[in-house]
């Protein structure tokens, strides 16, 4: 147990390690950036005092490395920085200075809710279909329903997200309105209401990614039925789906968790383009957003809270494949 | 409420088919081992199929019609160039086209048809792409009663170009950006892969860790932030930053190959004849090219496939968020952004509607088509029989 226990620890280490190091570079690459963000903000009102007053509110005279560093500890602390988008020259001068200057975490916080939201329902809906399709599949392998299944999959897994969201938006919100097609979203609205509103963008990812878990729980099941024991239970006259079901999916179980956590890592991370499509205020579209308005305190931090989700997944991912598998726990 | 309806009647009919399918064949073993399951299945698949037949012929839409037509053509496109395969050509070719499945077969005509469009794009395309035609807003189709133009068979966009020059011209910028990109992640990629291998030691661990950690940021958000400070860095120039977006797509695509390069020459690097090489003195150049390289092309290859793929849809994406390809380049991502409020119109003007689909259907089948020719392959190499 205490072998376990020193793995998984190390495993945790290294992911924060990771994580300390992405943030780096996340730092760096925005530090690339060429110009000045006071002047940029002052425009022609860019006096000598008024820049160094700005730099030294913000602190932007600092040298990189204490920037870094406070910018790090703000952000342990759940202090993400000011928000640059809306403010101006009169945020920084007289008598409203303030004004204007939205913290990062206020606008990110309902944000980071609302793709959680959507996330954990596409994967309700997407892991026990994914699940009993590729159990499916894998039983009447080689059948017209696994060579259609396997076509249809292979054209979602490679179709760009927004053909599948505009494909469901013309079929069932404008042909046949079943659902509304912009998931207008707000606070104090009731579950119901709530859940109608993203069930289409959560429609399209589970279409994405039902895809890809299914195919894999499928191949994973498939290569253990050559096993001598899978050859045994077949020979004791168990019927194909028992020995399917109680003897192939629990050996098969380790690859499938990979595949499911590695697939909510992209729900978290991939939704950008469907938020986009969908107009859903989640944390995607503030980040594409904050890009093209150059908003960088935003984009850092939106950039490191996805890193943070994904690294984080695939460390549940690494962690569950040792849990399930004793051979990892014993590494020679 | 039809769905569960009909699912729940299956339920009832399965057993039913099954008992008369054992009556009226006299038990064939066929029908007397069929399990519950499977009898529900066909049940389902017949009445889907019943389903699918009602709304083409009586009570659908004009899109489903079109789905189900563009289907049949295609599956028929594919079989007649599978047939003109296994008769024309070497015998090597022959040979392949004998055995191959009509997915495959649909793939590579597909991706011939791409590539035609995108090298003869000029001579092909009515209009230029950056034209700007005298009337904007014309509805597809050619009707003049409808508000359409016959001179313009799939109409102008919102600023007066002509959609199907610029459907063609996008073959061109779109999959050639996205060719260049995934070449050039592989020169890069696959380059250091095989050095890593090769020469092992620190070089290798730098490089691992390296890679380790450009690929902890999740590939589509490393490259917003990334094109972020591009368009900074690039100003109002707009080729600048389209050469910036090949750079970066392709930096962040190369880890992929360099792990997968790095891992096939590790498994090539302990074999014998290259300690053979390495003892006859040979350099590191004759090592990475003569021994090494074309015992890694098969799965190098597949990756290609793949590779692409995954760069196309990035450069669709960054397109479609208005980061990637910038105008007046015609590209398909950028088109469907532009003309997707069209969508809405579906149920008066059908046609106005299908535009935005189209273009994205056009990167959808490209990639469509490359996967399927890229599963054959594997399927075909890795023996996976059952």
């Amino acid at each position: 147990m205490s072998t376990l226990f020193r793995i998984i620890l190390q495993r945790l280490l290294l992911g924060l390690l990771t994580l300390l190091i992405v943030s780096i570079v996340i730092f760096a690459a925005v530090n690339m950036l060429p110009g000045d963000f006071a002047e940029a903000v002052l425009g022609q009102g860019a006096t000598e005092e008024a820049v160094t007053a700005i730099r030294r509110d913000l602190g932007l005279d600092q040298p990189p490395v204490t920037r870094y560093l406070e910018w790090l500890g703000g952000a342990l602390q759940g202090d993400l920085g000011t928000s640059f988008a809306k403010a101006n020259f009169a945020s920084f001068v007289g008598a409203d200075a303030g004004s204007g200057l939205d913290t990062v975490a206020a606008q990110i916080a309902p944000r980071f809710a609302n793709t959680l939201f959507l996330a954990g329902v596409s994967a309700a809906i997407a892991v026990p279909v994914s699940l009993i399709l590729g159990v499916l599949a894998a039983l009447y392998r080689n059948t017209l329903f696994d060579k259609a299944t396997n076509i249809f999959t292979l054209s979602a897994i490679s179709s760009p997200e927004f053909f599948l969201a505009y494909i469901l938006i013309l079929f069932l919100a404008v042909l046949n309105p079943v659902l509304p097609s912009l998931s207008n979203i707000y606070q104090g609205m009731s579950f119901a209401e709530r859940l109608d509103r993203t069930l289409l963008p959560a429609l399209t990812l589970t279409l994405v990614v039902t895809a890809h878990m299914m195919r894999m729980t499928r191949a994973a099941i498939i290569n253990l039925l050559a096993s001598p024991y899978i050859e045994m239970a077949r020979l004791k006259g168990l019927s194909p789906l028992r020995v399917i079901v109680v003897h192939a999916l629990p050996n098969a179980l380790a690859p499938i968790i990979t595949v499911i956590a590695l697939n909510l890592a992209y729900l978290i991370t991939g939704v950008v383009v469907v938020e986009v499509v969908f107009v859903y205020p989640g944390i995607g579209q503030l980040f594409v957003d904050s890009v093209k308005i150059r908003d960088i305190p935003v984009v850092q931090a939106s950039c490191l809270i996805f890193a943070g989700a994904y690294i984080l997944l695939n460390l549940v991912a690494d962690i569950m494949s040792i849990l399930s598998n004793p051979r990892l726990r014993h590494p020679k | 409420m039809i769905i569960p309806l009909a699912l729940a009647l299956g339920l009832l009919v399965a057993p039913l088919v099954r008992w008369s399918g054992r009556r009226l064949s006299g038990d064939a073993p066929y029908w007397r081992d069929m399990p519950y399951g499977a009898a529900y299945g066909y049940v389902l698949a017949a009445l889907a199929l019943a389903g699918s037949a009602w709304l083409y012929f009586v009570n659908g839409n004009v899109f489903f019609r079109w789905g189900v037509q563009g289907f049949i053509a295609f599956a028929i496109a594919a079989y007649l160039f599978r047939l003109a395969g296994r008769h024309i050509g070497t015998g090597w070719s022959r040979r392949q086209f004998r055995k191959m499945p009509l997915t495959a077969s649909f793939g590579i005509l597909t991706i011939l048809v791409y590539a035609v469009v995108a090298i003869f794009a000029q001579w092909l395309a009515p209009y230029g792409q950056e034209e700007i035609l005298a009337r904007a807003n014309l509805v597809p189709g050619g009707d003049p009663a409808l508000g359409g133009d016959p001179g313009f068979p799939l109409g102008t966009d919102q600023i007066g170009r002509d959609i199907l020059s610029r459907l063609i011209y996008g073959a061109q910028n779109t999959v050639g950006i996205a060719f260049a990109t995934t070449c050039l992640a592989f020169l890069l990629g696959g380059t250091l892969g095989f050095l890593a291998a090769t020469l092992g030691g620190w070089l290798d661990q730098l490089l691992s860790r390296l890679m380790d950690v450009l690929m902890a940021i999740p590939a589509l958000i490393f490259a917003l932030l990334l094109m972020t400070i591009a368009s900074a860095w690039a100003g109002s120039e707009r080729g600048l930053l389209t050469l910036y977006m090949v750079v970066i797509i392709a930096v962040i695509d190369s880890t992929r190959v360099f792990r997968l390069s790095r891992a096939v020459g590790l498994n090539i690097v302990v074999m014998d004849y290259i300690e053979a090489a390495r003892l006859r003195g040979e350099g590191l150049r004759y090592l990475v090219f003569r021994e090494i390289l074309p015992n890694a092309t098969a799965p190098l290859l597949a990756e290609f496939g793949l590779r692409f793929c995954f760069v196309f849809l990035t450069i669709a994406s960054l397109s479609f968020l208005g980061v990637g390809i910038q105008p007046p380049l015609a590209d398909w991502g950028t088109m469907v952004r532009d003309l997707s409020q069209f969508i809405n119109y579906a149920a008066f003007v059908p046609l106005a509607a299908s535009v935005p689909l189209l273009a994205a259907g056009a990167i959808a089948l490209l990639t469509v088509a490359v996967n399927f020719v890229v599963d054959w392959m594997l399927h075909r190499s890795s023996g996976l029989k059952e």
